[in-house]
């Protein structure tokens, strides 16, 4: 019981603070789940995108079951998924009639546009930290090279770049 | 009845949008075509809403359109809709997956995938910078963040609280 109220609210503060979408939680899952609480690895962070990604719904959604499922199977899962979705359907509701007002708002628009320039930040800080984890060798350093020449100049859809890369990696085997 | 097409339409915008975040977007146009939930402007506004609070953006959009189309009720049905096919997916997945990842192929695959990711985050810092950081002072203020971040190891919601403040104080 403890666990799932763990699950739970370490969701709930993770959706709490996620802004800008599914990869500015990357941020918040390294301090909360691999830093304090030690229940996965930056490299289990990649994994669990990389399936979030290449299968239906929301990343952020997906993520979270993952991780509760890994911790708590079936009640873990709904217990972390309701986690990260109970904060934006509250203050949604909360919003719904006056958001009109909300977005023209001078104090909240300043506010944000302060919070977008962390999250920028913060999400580079991710790929600093996660390039020696994710690129051992002149391999890897190619697929992202090519990786990321791929989304910026054409534009690909991100479930396109990680199943290319998925094939990649599984004919070249480097892993024996 | 309004439950269940909130619930069924979600549910299937759910299965189809691969990846997240601002590809629920052309789903949720279609919607406003068939439905008299919510008009093309309201979905335009609702994004800008989504980008400035908390929660992933299909999940903002559900809530919002089943609020419009049938209250609090309408709202969940959309919500639960939204989640529920993803849900069962993953944990299928969960399920079989410390078998899946001690096999080689399996391994291989993630050889693969990890540099892949780290492309697709930096995308998203890229497209989020140009969106943002439009003059001197917000990327001065966006390096020296990422230097107390990378070098001072605070928790990001402190880091995002000080941005904020830092956005009304300085009216950026």
């Amino acid at each position: 019981m403890l666990l799932l109220w763990n699950l739970f609210s370490t969701f709930f503060k993770i959706g709490l603070f996620t802004f800008g979408g599914g990869y500015a939680m990357i941020p918040l899952l390294q301090a909360e789940l691999v830093e304090r609480k030690k229940w996965i690895t930056e490299e289990e962070i990649m994994d669990y995108c990389s399936i979030g990604q290449c299968t239906p719904g929301i990343i952020a959604v997906n993520v979270a079951t993952f991780i509760g499922y890994k911790k708590k199977k079936i009640s873990g899962a709904l217990a972390a998924t309701i986690g990260i979705v109970t904060p934006s359907f509250l203050i949604i509701l909360a919003l719904a009639n006056i958001i009109q007002l909300y977005i023209e708002n001078a104090y909240v628009s300043h506010t944000f546009a302060g919070i977008r320039i962390v999250v920028i930040a913060l999400i580079a800080d991710v790929v600093l930290k996660m390039i020696k984890k994710a690129v051992n060798d002149l391999f890897q350093g190619i697929i992202f090279i090519l990786a990321i020449v791929t989304l910026i100049i054409f534009n690909f859809s991100p479930a396109v770049i990680v199943a290319a890369a998925v094939f990649v990696g599984l004919v070249a085997g480097k892993i024996k | 009845m309004i439950y269940g097409i909130l619930f069924f339409e979600f549910c299937k915008i759910g299965l189809l949008a691969l990846g997240g975040g601002l590809v629920t977007v052309p789903f949720l146009f279609a919607l406003c075509e068939t439905y008299p939930w919510y008009t093309a402007e309201e979905l335009v506004n609702m994004i800008a809403v989504a980008e400035s609070s908390p929660g992933p953006i299909g999940v903002n959009m559900a809530t919002y359109a089943g609020f419009k189309a049938a209250g609090i009720g309408g709202a969940a049905m959309a919500t639960i809709g939204l989640v529920l096919p993803s849900v069962i997916i993953i944990v299928l997945i969960a399920a079989f997956w410390d078998k899946i990842k001690q096999t080689k192929v399996f391994q291989n695959l993630m050889y693969g995938a990890r540099p892949a990711v780290l492309a697709l985050i930096l995308n998203a810092g890229i497209k989020l910078g140009e969106l943002s950081l439009n003059d001197i002072k917000t990327t001065g203020l966006c390096i020296i963040f990422l230097g107390a971040i990378h070098f001072i190891k605070l928790h990001p919601v402190i880091y995002i609280l000080v941005g904020g403040i830092l956005g009304l104080v300085l009216k950026l």
